[in-house]
C-alpha cells in the first residue's frame, strides 16, 4: 500500500482538532488544580508564620520561615526576654529562631518516633498482607482447593462493614492480649485487614499468568515453591506492586483504629498530627509541616514502584 | 530413551472422570499420537504421564520403572506446550538453557549444549533475541529446544502446532517427524487434528469420552476402523454409514442390504438380526447405472485432482469421492457401486465393528 493510500484509508482513527484538543487540556489542567491546590497550600502553609497562617483574606504571599518544622520537632517553653538575654548566645539557628519569640528549646519533641512508628507499621503490615496474600491468592488460583468459592466470599466479606464496626471488639481483645499500643498489634491488625484486599486483587493477576509457565518449569527441574519464586512472581510484579500501594495507603492514611488502640509508644502520625499544640490553639504551620512529611513516603512509594503500574504484563510468548 | 506403559489409567475430578482406565504401551522411539475430539482425555492423560496431574487409579511406568507418583522433575521427560510457554522474562537462550540451569550444570557445558541444540533448530542467530519478538513458528522451536536440551526420555507434545498458521503448521508438520527421526526419542503426541496425527505418527491412539477406541498404525486407524466413533472421526469427508437390520453367521461373503445382496469381506463372527451399518469410504464408491443402491446427485465439491460428490439416498446422504473428470449433473438419478473390499460392517447398537477378513485383527481399547 502507497502512503497516500494509507492516509487517506486511514479514516478510523482522526486526529483530533485544535479546539478538542485545547478542550480536553483545559479540563484536565482544571482537574489538576482542584487536586493539587489543597496540596500546594498545606506545604505553603508549613512555611508560614503563625499569623500569616491564620490571616484573614489568605495570603498567597508571604516571607517564607522555618518556624513551623522548628515547633514541629521541637518541645519549647516561653521565657522572660531578660532570662534569654542571660543566656549564652544560641548555638544553632533553630535555637535563634526560637528565642527570637521568647522561647527556649527544652528538647525534641516526639515526632520522630511517631513517624518511625508509621513507617514500621505502614510497611511492616503491607509487606506481610502482600505476602501471605501472594501465597494464598497463588493458591485459589492454582490448586483445587474444597469450599474455595466459600472461601473467598469469607474472605471478602471481612470487608463487608466498615472497619471501625468491630473496632469496640478488637480493643477489648487487645487488651487481654496486651496488644494494645504496640507496634506488633497495629501491624498485625492492618495486615489483617489488608489481606483480603491483597488475596483478591493478586489472585486475579495471577489467574492472567498462564500455568504452562510453572509446569514448563516444574517439568524442567524446580519444585512447586522454585517455581513460584522464579517463575511466577516475576511476572506479577505489575500486581504485587499495585496491590502493595493498595495496602500501604490504607494502613498509612489509618486513623480510627490508631485513634483508639494506640496513645503512646505505638501511636501513629495521623492521631498525631491534629494534635499538635502551640500557644494559644492549634499550631497550624506545625500541622502543615508534619502533613507535608507526611505525605512524602507515600509519593517516593509510588514513583518508586510507577515503572511496574504502568508496564504492561509481558505476556509476549504466550499467544491468547 | 524409553518405553511408556500405562495401565488401567484413570482420572476423575469430582462427579467428572475425564479418562477411564487406559492401558497401552508406547515402544521405545515410537512416534506416538493420541488424537480425539476436546474433552475426551488426551490432554489428562498426557499431563498424567508428565507428572502434572495425579491419576485417581492405575499405573505409569517408564523403562519398566514405576513412576506413577514421582514428581514431575524427577521422570526425565519434556513437556511442549500448545500456547509454547516460554518464560517472557528470559531470552531465547536462556529459555532454551533454563532446564540446564535447574539441574545445575556448569556454565560452559550449558551454552555449549545451547549452541548445539540451536544449530540442530537453525535458530542460532535467534539466541539473543526476546521470546515477544519471535514469530510463531520460531517460538515452536525454542520450545522445542527447551524440551530437547536436556536430552530427556521422552517427550510428551500437547497440541504443539495448534497456535500456528496452517500453511505454518504443514511445514512443521515435516520439521517435527524430521527431527524425530534424527534422535530418535520416544514422542507422544495429542492432538486433534487427524492429518497431523496421521502424517507423522507411527502409532496412533483414537480416544473418544475418556476412553482409548483404538490403537494402531495410521492405515489400521483408516483402513479397518475399530468403532462408528473411529471410522467417522478420521478421514474427511467422513465414512458414510449405509443403516440396515440383519443377522450374519461365521463365512457369509454378503449381506442382505434392504432386498439387494452385497458383497462383503468374509464374516468371522455370527451375529443375531439387529440393527446395522455398513461402512463405506467416499473414494470406494463409483457410479455405476446398474447398481442396487440408488440416489440423486445433490452436489458436488470440486477439489482439484477429486470432487466431493453428494448423493440422497433413500438410507441417507452419501458423499463419494470420484476423479474430478467424471461428469455429474446435480439432479440425476445414479447407482452405487462400493468396493466391497473395503467394506466395514459395524453393529449399531455397540458402535463397534464387526470382524471381517478385511479387519485381521482390529484391537478395541
Amino acid at each position: 500500500m502507497t502512503t497516500a493510500a494509507a492516509k487517506s484509508t486511514a479514516h478510523s482513527i482522526v486526529e483530533a482538532s485544535p479546539r478538542a484538543k485545547a478542550v480536553a487540556g483545559g479540563i484536565v489542567i482544571l482537574y489538576a488544580v482542584i487536586t493539587i491546590l489543597p496540596l500546594l497550600w498545606i506545604v505553603a502553609t508549613g512555611f508560614k508564620s503563625q499569623s500569616d497562617a491564620i490571616a484573614y483574606p489568605p495570603k498567597v504571599i508571604f516571607e517564607p520561615t522555618l518556624e513551623g518544622y522548628v515547633n514541629l520537632f521541637t518541645v519549647r517553653t516561653r521565657q522572660t526576654p531578660d532570662f534569654i538575654a542571660k543566656l549564652p548566645p544560641p548555638e544553632t539557628w533553630y535555637d535563634k529562631l526560637a528565642r527570637q519569640r521568647d522561647m527556649v528549646i527544652a528538647g525534641p519533641s516526639k515526632v520522630v518516633p511517631r513517624f518511625v512508628n508509621s513507617l514500621i507499621i505502614g510497611f511492616g503490615s503491607t509487606f506481610l498482607a502482600v505476602f501471605l496474600g501472594t501465597l494464598a491468592a497463588y493458591a485459589f488460583s492454582r490448586f483445587r482447593i474444597p469450599l474455595a468459592d466459600d472461601l473467598l466470599f469469607f474472605i471478602l466479606s471481612t470487608r463487608m462493614m466498615p472497619p471501625v464496626a468491630v473496632a469496640i471488639p478488637i480493643y477489648l481483645m487487645y487488651r487481654q492480649l496486651n496488644l494494645t499500643d504496640t507496634r506488633l498489634g497495629m501491624i498485625l491488625l492492618y495486615t489483617a485487614v489488608n489481606v483480603s484486599l491483597a488475596v483478591w486483587l493478586l489472585k486475579g493477576f495471577i489467574d492472567e499468568i498462564p500455568r504452562e509457565y510453572e509446569e514448563a518449569a516444574l517439568v524442567d527441574g524446580y519444585t512447586r515453591l522454585q517455581a513460584l519464586r522464579k517463575v511466577v512472581l516475576p511476572q506479577a510484579v505489575t500486581g504485587i506492586a499495585a496491590t502493595a500501594i493498595f495496602c500501604l495507603i490504607f494502613s498509612w492514611n489509618e486513623y480510627a483504629f490508631a485513634v483508639l488502640l494506640t496513645s503512646g509508644e505505638a501511636q501513629t502520625m495521623p492521631p498525631f498530627i491534629p494534635f499538635i499544640i502551640g500557644e494559644g490553639g492549634q499550631d497550624w504551620p506545625a500541622v502543615a509541616a508534619a502533613t507535608t512529611l507526611f505525605v512524602v513516603p507515600i509519593v517516593l512509594f509510588t514513583v518508586l514502584l510507577r515503572k511496574h503500574l504502568l508496564r504492561g504484563i509481558t505476556f509476549g510468548a504466550v499467544r491468547k | 530413551m524409553a518405553q511408556i506403559r500405562v495401565e488401567n489409567l484413570r482420572k476423575s475430578f469430582d462427579q467428572f472422570t475425564a479418562v477411564h482406565g487406559s492401558t497401552f504401551t508406547i515402544d521405545d522411539g515410537a512416534f506416538f499420537a493420541m488424537l480425539g475430539p476436546s474433552g475426551c482425555g488426551k490432554t489428562t492423560t498426557l499431563r498424567m504421564i508428565a507428572g502434572l496431574e495425579l491419576p485417581t487409579e492405575g499405573k505409569i511406568l517408564l523403562d519398566g520403572e514405576d513412576v506413577t507418583f514421582r514428581r514431575a522433575a524427577a521422570r526425565d521427560i519434556a513437556f511442549v506446550f500448545q500456547l509454547f510457554a516460554l518464560y517472557p522474562h528470559m531470552n531465547v537462550a536462556e529459555n532454551i538453557a533454563f532446564p540446564l540451569k535447574c539441574q545445575g550444570m556448569a556454565k560452559r557445558e550449558i551454552s555449549e549444549r545451547v549452541q548445539e541444540t540451536a544449530r540442530l533448530l537453525r535458530i542460532e542467530h535467534l539466541l539473543s533475541s526476546t521470546t515477544s519478538k519471535l514469530s510463531g513458528g520460531d517460538r515452536q522451536r525454542v520450545a522445542l529446544g527447551r524440551a530437547m536440551v536436556r536430552r530427556p526420555k521422552a517427550f510428551l507434545m500437547d497440541e504443539p502446532l495448534g497456535a500456528l498458521d496452517a500453511e505454518f503448521r504443514h511445514l512443521m508438520c515435516g520439521e517435527l517427524r524430521d527431527l524425530h527421526d534424527r534422535i530418535g526419542a520416544t514422542t507422544i503426541y495429542v492432538t486433534h487434528d487427524q492429518l497431523e496425527a496421521m502424517s507423522m505418527a507411527d502409532q496412533i491412539a483414537v480416544m473418544n469420552r475418556g476412553r482409548v477406541e483404538q490403537i494402531g498404525s495410521p492405515q489400521q486407524i483408516y483402513d479397518r476402523p475399530a468403532s462408528m466413533f473411529v471410522a467417522d472421526f478420521i478421514g474427511s469427508p467422513s465414512m458414510n454409514f449405509l443403516r440396515f437390520e440383519g443377522g450374519l453367521r461365521t463365512g457369509d461373503r454378503a449381506v442382505v442390504f434392504h432386498d439387494a445382496s452385497l458383497a462383503v469381506p468374509e464374516i468371522r463372527r455370527d451375529c443375531a438380526p439387529a440393527p446395522l451399518a455398513l461402512g463405506v469410504r467416499p473414494e470406494h464408491i463409483r457410479f455405476t447405472d446398474g447398481a442396487p443402491v440408488r440416489g440423486e446427485v445433490f452436489g458436488a465439491e470440486y477439489l482439484g485432482t477429486t470432487q466431493i460428490v453428494t448423493v440422497d439416498t433413500a438410507h441417507g446422504r452419501v458423499a463419494a469421492r470420484l476423479p474430478s473428470s467424471a461428469m455429474v449433473r446435480i439432479g440425476e438419478t445414479v447407482g452405487l457401486e462400493f468396493r466391497s473390499e473395503r467394506l466395514v460392517l459395524f453393529d449399531v447398537g455397540s458402535g463397534l465393528a464387526i470382524p471381517t477378513a478385511n479387519e485381521g485383527s482390529v484391537r478395541h481399547g
